[in-house]
């Protein structure tokens, strides 16, 4: 189990030896190349090895040998059983510091396992390249990815999956400074003669670990004792057991903050019930001390900036198609065309797959409005106060239809009709097929919310604060009254309506009554539409923060800071969403930690929202340029 | 619907709503669906019934239960309201039953008293706080009333919230709110602040070892103990013609889930259910008090 990494390549003519490494050159099952061995240990080697299944790129993989050493043949196909076991449960896991798991096989007594090679070193080697401590930044960093992974482990169902075996030479750190996890007890069932079930590592394991127990506290112990030692330069190895707080680490490296300090002291108490109860209290408390540290920013800043693994320098549009002037609002995407207003007074329906310009439609004023289509056209209104039906595919006139103020609204389709609101106060419903009104409900105030229908009531905010429900008829089912403008657009679930204020609230109404559920409260206002994925509500504002809140609690599960305002609603898509910011940045955020993926800058403020379909991510800027890059 | 289609007389049309997802549903779904649909309820209203018992092991009832729904239904649209509590006094602490008293009276007098000028008074003034900043305020008056009132004693609370479709619940320690979908479903909405709970998220002990855990009991978050209390407060929709349990772990601790589901889905009325539930408490030993209310909403 206890695997050293070794960075010295071994002579090129060496021989098979007893413990039997495979000569760089070997071809396995005729298809993994040998290259080199990166990691000896006690089951066996680990190799660095080309796949040949792709011969036009160099795809290079790990390849972990393990060698099968039971005598009895019973026992030795047992012990394949459950490696292959393992294996399997390993080879569904997904998660970004988690090597991926690409085959195994078995070829006589040994056994083998081909996973993602990661191009880094291990956090012992770091350790012993740097002179002098580790930055406390860094370690937190690094601590915070670390509870991230354990986390997913923890929480995996059916059953939790606890690492056990948590130290830094179990951590490889990749070239975009990622942890990632390696050494998982996949090697466990080859191991003989070892004592009971004790697999940890001595130094890093917690008490109750030497009694055969091992559960996610254990983790947290040992995650603690692994951050020890990376603060400290202190080997727990060559330390009594448990004898961490004997060695106070600001007194071995002052320089650490008291706060971080007393993080690692929690989570390596001897008692499993004074230590962090799971490691996402453990990593509440992490990110608890970089906020008080003003740690946390900086990493923040450091990962935009550099740390991230595509930046702004690495991302390029499939295609980018330049308007006569700004583009402040959303495209839309219907059968290949992408649809999309710009302030050069114009609708532009383009080839979504290469940018090429299909028609324009003419308004006599700036369009914000985000498109909608049925049947053949596209609906959309203008600030020259008129809403157009437009044959999607020729971009000829079916109908227009005047109101008595810009139209900065989005229309929302229904039962043969379109609604939409309106500077002149009203919200307009409108007949699709003829574009005469049908009913129009006088709201007092500018409309500038995208209706959301659902079950036959209609809602939308207004630039007076309220947001209101209407039944089909035009007629107020009820209002609520929230301290400034709804520009936001709400959206609604489960029968509860979302929606966020100027006044620095995201609201949760019930839908039937409009009574207050929660409310969310942001460091600014916004006028950020909220968008709902399985339990979360992520929203944006003028503070410059995107923010995920779980919809059930009303609890921030992560924020993440832009570099300015907010005023486009994020997208999710797969496991990101996407949002613009006027610092001209179109960021992808991570779903579940709130991690920058990727950011790409544009030369002017995002205030839209992106619209993505089939992989393509589609928005524009107030550079006047429309943008298509790959999700 | 009706009238919508004959106010705009288009049938072919159907909604399109960019956002909206849905999953298809099972056939036992649809069924519950279909059955729903031919008994409505006008206007949508919560039935409530209750039952509690010493048990047969104890002299002292520690647990406290409240309940209070209304109906105010006419013209201007008014919200189905009700309030339903569950406290169980902790044993082994003294006065155990003054602190429930004192906690499910403290609640529902805050928690009314929010909503009275809204619902019950003339004014029909809005109410300025979230449902769920009321009953987390709730619960924190509580336990100011019992660190005045009972000092050194405990108490669980499970207190449920329903507004509209709205069920909101504040929860501290292990008494349990179950949602009973359909048939085929029941779902605890509210965690254990139980240490075996705990062991057992932690994977240190099966639930059926939990079940006889000699620690079973043993609470690490109550009304009254500790200086910080963080109630677990949550909302979720109540689903029409389901059902709401709530219960004091002398009732689930002693009854399997799948038994009580048996028995709320067997019972000729909620009334009957609550009586056969404590029933069967007792009659695996009853060695605890035995708290259950159950909430039907019909709409």
């Amino acid at each position: 189990m206890e695997t050293q990494r070794i960075n010295q390549v071994p002579e090129p003519g060496s021989r098979r030896t007893t413990t039997g490494q495979l000569r760089s050159g070997t071809n396995l099952v005729n298809r993994y190349l040998i290259q080199d061995v990166i990691g000896v240990g006690g089951m066996g080697s680990v190799y660095r090895a080309r796949d040949l299944h792709f011969p036009n790129v160099v795809k290079l993989v790990a390849v972990k040998e393990m060698i099968n050493q039971a005598p009895d043949p019973l026992v030795r196909q047992i012990v394949v059983q459950n490696f292959e076991r393992e294996a399997n449960i390993l080879a569904t896991l997904s998660h970004p510091s988690i090597p991926r798991i690409y085959d195994y096989f078995t070829l006589e007594n040994r056994s083998y396992l081909v996973l993602e090679y990661v191009n880094g070193n291990d956090l012992e080697v770091t350790l012993s390249q740097i002179d002098g401590f580790i930055p406390e930044e860094q370690v937190l960093d690094w601590a915070i990815q670390l509870c991230d992974v354990l986390s997913f482990l923890h929480n995996h169902k059916p059953d939790p999956i606890i690492f056990r075996d948590m130290k830094p030479s179990n951590v490889m750190v990749n070239q975009h400074n990622h942890i990632i996890l390696v050494d998982f007890g996949i090697a466990k069932p080859f191991q003989v003669g070892q004592k009971g079930t004790m697999i940890g590592t001595e130094g890093y394991s917690p008490p109750e670990q030497y009694r055969g127990e091992a559960n996610a506290q254990a983790d947290v112990y040992a995650l603690g004792a692994t951050l020890h030692h990376l603060i400290t330069r202190r080997d727990p190895r060559l330390e009594p057991p448990f004898s961490f707080g004997e060695r106070p680490i600001r007194k071995i490296n002052p320089s650490v903050s008291l706060e971080f300090e007393t993080v690692i002291n929690t989570a390596l108490q001897y008692n499993v019930e004074s230590r962090f109860k799971t490691i996402d209290d453990f990593k509440q408390a992490l990110i608890g001390a970089g906020r008080k540290t003003g740690l946390l920013n900086r990493i923040n800043t450091n990962q935009s900036s550099s740390g991230v693994s595509v930046n702004k320098s690495g991302i390029k549009p499939v295609w980018a198609f330049q308007c006569e002037d700004e583009i402040r609002g959303t495209p839309f995407y219907l059968s290949g065309l992408l649809y999309t207003g710009c302030y050069d007074n114009n609708l532009y329906a383009l080839n979504a797959s290469n940018g090429e310009f299909q028609w324009k439609y003419a308004t006599q004023g700036g369009v914000v409005s985000r498109p909608t289509a049925m049947d053949e056209n596209i609906f959309f209104g203008s600030e020259d106060k008129r809403m157009y039906a437009v044959n999607s595919r020729t971009g000829k006139l079916t109908w227009a239809y005047d109101t008595d103020g810009r139209i900065r609204s989005s229309g929302r389709i229904a039962d043969g009709h379109i609604f939409i609101g309106s500077d002149d106060k009203y919200l307009h419903a409108v007949n699709l097929t003829t574009g005469r009104l049908a009913w129009r409900f006088e709201v007092g105030d500018e409309v500038r919310s995208t209706p959301f229908i659902v079950n036959d009531l209609i809602y939308f905010g207004t630039e007076g604060g309220e947001l209101i429900c209407l039944d089909f008829r035009g007629q107020s089912k009820w209002r609520f009254k929230a301290k400034r403008s709804i520009t936001s657009s709400p959206w609604v679930q489960d029968n509860v309506v979302y929606f966020n204020s100027m006044d620095g609230f995201m609201y949760a109404l019930d839908a039937k009554s409009g009574w207050l559920v929660w409310r969310f409260r942001m460091e600014k206002g916004s006028i950020v539409s909220p968008y709902i994925s399985e339990n979360l509500v992520f929203t944006g504002s003028l503070d410059g923060y995107l923010y995920a809140v779980d919809l059930h609690t009303s609890k921030e599960v992560w924020k993440y800071k832009t570099n300015h305002q907010v005023n486009g609603s994020p997208v999710v898509y797969k496991d990101a969403i996407y949002a613009g910011s006027v610092d001209n940045h179109l960021y992808c955020i991570e779903i579940r930690t709130g991690r920058l993926r990727w950011k790409f800058e544009s030369k002017g403020p995002i205030t839209g929202t992106p619209c993505l379909y089939d992989d393509f991510l589609y928005f524009g800027s107030t550079d006047h340029f429309i943008y298509a890059l790959m999700a | 619907m009706n009238f919508f289609r004959n106010l705009f007389g288009k049938k072919e049309n159907k909604p399109v709503i960019d956002n909206a997802v849905t999953a298809p549903l099972t056939d036992v779904q649809l069924q519950s669906i279909k059955a729903l649909a031919q008994n409505r309820y006008e206007p949508i209203q919560l039935l409530v019934a209750s039952g509690q018992s010493v048990g047969r092991q104890r002299e002292l009832n520690e647990d406290s239960l409240f309940t209070c729904s209304s109906i105010i239904a006419g013209n201007s649209s008014n919200p189905p309201f009700g309030l339903f509590i569950v406290a169980d006094g902790m044993g082994g602490h003294q006065n155990g039953e003054v602190a429930s008293n004192t906690t499910i009276r403290t609640i529902s007098g805050y928690i009314m008293k929010k909503f009275y000028n809204s619902l019950f008074g003339m004014t029909g003034q809005p109410v300025d706080e979230s449902l769920q900043e009321i009953v987390q305020a709730a619960v924190m008056e509580a336990q100011r009333s019992v660190l005045r009132d009972a000092p050194g004693s405990g108490t669980t609370v499970t207190a449920a919230l329903v507004v509209g479709q709205q069920l909101t619940i504040a929860h501290v320690g292990d008494s349990r709110a179950y949602l009973l979908y359909n048939e085929q479903r029941m779902e605890a909405i509210t965690r254990d602040h139980s240490l075996v709970r705990r062991l057992e998220e932690l994977g240190q002990i099966t639930a059926a070892e939990a079940a006889v855990h000699p620690q079973r009991n043993v609470l690490y978050r109550a009304i009254g103990q500790g200086e910080s209390l963080e109630p677990d407060v949550v909302t979720t929709p109540f689903p029409i013609g389901g059902y709401l349990l709530i219960c004091s772990d002398g009732l689930w601790g002693l009854v399997p889930d799948d038994e009580l589901r048996r028995i709320v889905y067997g019972a000729p009325n909620i009334q009957r259910a609550c009586q056969e539930m404590v029933a069967a408490a007792n009659a695996a030993g009853g060695p605890d008090n035995i708290t259950v209310i159950l909430v039907q909403l019909l709409g």
